[in-house]
């Protein structure tokens, strides 16, 4: 393994083209990612269109202190994450570990929030199907549950999302900690960091959307 | 003269920034702003979006051809979105 601590593949010039290949073919899948949550984005953008009055009113009722401070957790992961590839960059393996699991409790934190809101969302009759007062949103109600079901998927399918990106930075913790990583062969720390900062991106696009679409008195 | 920031000082200017707008955002939510209220929150959350991607996810210091892939996520964003809107605001009352 000496041989090659740069793990260099026989088609590639030199490290740095494989380092970039790397990088670029994550980028072209965020590319991907970035069009399915834009159909979710689609769909939230013409009802909010349509039934402006119904989603700012829906949207006041969502838990804004949960939905900050999961903010906060969220960039403060892809803070240790930006870390963790910063670590890898320089030689300084021996901090890689901690910092990706440091990323990958603070996205459980997340998870663990989120689920405490989607109780209190429950609690709150804000659940169409499960827990929800058809008579205390106005003529429209169907309005307001198109909101809410937008939301639940929305920060459903990122949760899924959150969900493989903490099974990712653990397997790179794992191998973190395994010594596999070196100043010239690092790239799957790096690969992994794209994905998770993508996930964090969406996140923070999800944050005014649906929690602040209408003004909160 | 240029000041040579280390790239750890840029990543916890960034973050203390991400931070800010955050809060701004957060504040912003209890404000009359009318029909602005939209777009100052999509301009905060593009502005924290762009600071993630081009620091966080080093897209400032990447190759071209990343930056082109990564465009093309506006320039089809734009299309789906805008080219539904056409649609949806072109419909009659019925």
């Amino acid at each position: 393994m000496s041989a090659n601590p740069t793990h260099l593949a026989h088609h590639f010039a030199d490290v740095r083209q494989q380092h970039d290949t790397a990088t670029l073919g994550m980028w072209v899948f965020l590319v991907t990612e970035a069009m399915v949550f834009g159909g979710l984005f689609l769909a939230y953008t013409v009802y909010r269109v349509l039934y402006a009055a119904e989603f700012a009113a829906a949207s006041a009722h969502l838990n804004v202190v949960f939905g900050g401070v999961n903010t906060i957790v969220l960039l403060s992961s892809s803070l240790t994450m930006a870390l963790a590839v910063y670590w890898a960059q320089t030689g300084q393996q021996g901090r890689v570990p901690a910092a990706l699991i440091l990323t990958a409790l603070l996205g459980t934190a997340f998870l663990v929030i989120k689920g405490f809101e989607y109780h209190g969302d429950y609690e709150d009759n804000l659940m169409p199907g499960l827990a929800f007062d058809e008579h205390a949103w106005g003529p429209h109600p169907e309005r307001v549950k198109l909101f809410l079901v937008i939301y639940y998927i929305m920060t459903g399918v990122h949760a899924v999302h959150l969900i493989i990106g903490i099974g990712l930075i653990s397997i790179l913790a794992l191998m973190a900690r395994r010594g596999r990583f070196t100043r010239g062969y690092y790239y799957p720390v790096e690969v992994g960091g794209l994905y998770w900062h993508f996930v964090d991106v969406i996140w923070v696009f999800l944050l005014p959307l649906l929690y602040l679409a209408g003004v909160r008195n | 003269m240029a000041e040579h920031r280390s790239r750890l000082q840029i990543y916890g200017i960034v973050f203390v920034a991400l931070i800010g707008l955050t809060a701004v955002t957060l504040l912003l939510g209890g404000v009359e702003l009318g029909a602005w209220h939209t777009i100052v929150g999509l301009a905060i959350a593009s502005t924290k979006a762009t600071l993630i991607v081009l620091f966080f996810m080093h897209l400032l210091h990447s190759p071209r051809v990343t930056w082109l892939v990564a465009g093309t996520t506006l320039l089809f964003l734009a299309i789906l979105l805008l080219m539904t809107l056409t649609d949806y605001l072109s419909r009659g009352e019925g």
